[in-house]
């Protein structure tokens, strides 16, 4: 059954919005179905639908794929946003790690206690000011292209404007010192795919609020 | 210039092992350039030969590649460990990912609280027994092939061997319950290559002792 992808998951960001963002800047239409409470994570579970007892997971091509990077990689694959050999492929995945690990601290924010998230947000700032950010600024200057690898557009700028747009909601003017990476986001936020995605109604994400983040906790029990 | 894949990591470990495990079962040699002070790793991030200021960095084929996964996807690739085709990459994918995650929740265990150790090596090694194993015994009892994925040795075979000696040494009798995973065990460990990096004296390292842990907290904090 081809059927478009259906992806399980809380109405929220988390894991899966990467994944929302590739299928969405591949023009590939897809389903959600929400986790609203626990019991629905217990049904996935105990229909066996999980593989490890774990969302996200996404109905794709027949299988029940599971693991972010997992679904990431074959999704890039199957729709041509990774590189045309293993060089490009190599470089992709290492910018990709480096935006992962970047968003991947944004994400743990709402679930740190008001004291920790201040001293963590100003860690990201830090980090993305001085570790991730003057990565990216370099290779796009270095080369002149318009995109991170192979002068093709990829997965690496994906999730590039991505965790742009995310450091951006904690400090709007990050991009301040960084005119390659400015140039980078008004170019990619205006391919049509992710212009619409960034447009109000797509099934773009917003950031995660207390009455989230309490819900969140409920159903994962955490 | 050698032509050797060279590491740079410390002389532990950590997040440097899946990479020597994966090129050890390819059967690719490779030298190691060992950290053993502060020093050490300023000089690599000032000569700007880490990406991100972090280790593992891997020289191989031109590249100086940094983050864990881009580097064994690289190295996979590269050697046919990675499957035949898009599919067969998404499940190798599947399994060693969740490998990570049961790697990553045992190398937690070193920055609990002195008096949370026990109670958190416990709950671990309990997803081991109920989460993780179970699913690669029933993936090798779905085909009763020798290998996880398309009737091949791939990366998801070596990573399951090197997880499954790593709770072992926590829980020596963690495979009680799972005689397909037992004679996996024994016949991945024969593998030639394999069996060479299992052998005293090879390129494996081994567990942290006490004595190591102020000299290399001091190389990253």
């Amino acid at each position: 059954m081809a059927g478009k992808p259906k992806l399980h998951y809380t109405c929220g960001r988390g894991k899966m919005e990467s994944i929302r963002w590739l299928l969405a800047a591949a023009g590939v239409e897809f389903e959600e179905q929400f986790i609203e409470k626990n019991e629905h994570l217990e049904k996935l579970r105990k229909d066996g639908d999980l593989l490890f007892q774990q969302v996200p997971m996404v109905e794709i091509d027949g299988m029940k794929m599971v693991q972010t990077r997992a679904i990431l990689s074959y999704i890039a694959g199957k729709y041509n946003l990774y590189g045309k050999d293993l060089k490009e492929r190599a470089w992709i995945d290492m910018y990709v790690e480096g935006t992962t690990d970047l968003m991947g601290l944004i994400m743990q924010l709402p679930l740190q206690s008001a004291e920790m998230r201040e001293k963590n947000l100003a860690l990201i700032i830090e980090r993305a000011k001085t570790r991730y950010f003057p990565v990216y600024e370099k290779a796009l200057k270095d080369h002149g292209h318009d995109y991170l690898v192979g002068n093709k557009f990829s997965w690496a700028d994906i999730h590039l404007l991505e965790a742009i747009l995310m450091v951006e909601e904690c400090k709007p003017d990050i991009l301040s010192a960084f005119p390659q990476l400015q140039a980078f986001k008004g170019r990619i936020s205006n391919i049509p795919t992710i212009k619409k995605f960034l447009q109000p109604g797509s099934q773009r994400k917003p950031p995660a609020d207390d009455k989230y983040i309490a819900n969140v906790r409920k159903i994962f029990n955490i | 210039m050698s032509g050797k894949p060279r590491l740079h990591y410390v002389n532990a470990r950590g997040r440097m092992e899946p990479i020597r495990w994966l090129l050890a079962a390819a059967g690719v040699e490779f030298e190691e350039a060992f950290l053993e002070t502060k020093d050490d790793l300023k000089k690599l991030q000032t000569n700007g030969d880490l990406l991100f200021q972090q280790v593992p960095m891997v020289e191989i084929d031109g590249m100086k590649m940094v983050q864990t996964r881009a580097i064994l996807n690289y190295i996979a690739g590269k050697y046919n460990l990675y499957g035949k085709d898009l599919k067969e990459r998404a499940l190798i994918d599947m399994y060693v990912e969740g490998l990570a995650d049961l790697n990553e929740l045992i190398s937690s265990n070193f920055f609990q609280p002195a008096d949370k150790k026990e109670e958190h090596l416990a709950t671990v090694m309990d997803k081991a027994a109920t989460r993780y194993f179970p699913v690669y015994e029933k993936v090798l009892k779905g085909h009763g092939q020798d290998f996880l994925v398309g009737n091949k040795l791939s990366r998801a075979d070596v990573q399951l061997l090197e997880i499954i000696l790593l709770v072992e040494e926590s829980k020596p009798d963690i495979l009680a319950k799972f005689p397909l995973l037992q004679s996996f065990k024994a016949k991945t460990s024969n593998i030639p290559n394999i069996k060479k990096f299992l052998q005293p004296g090879s390129q494996r390292k081994q567990p942290i002792q006490e004595k190591d842990i102020p000299r290399l907290m001091q190389i990253f904090h």
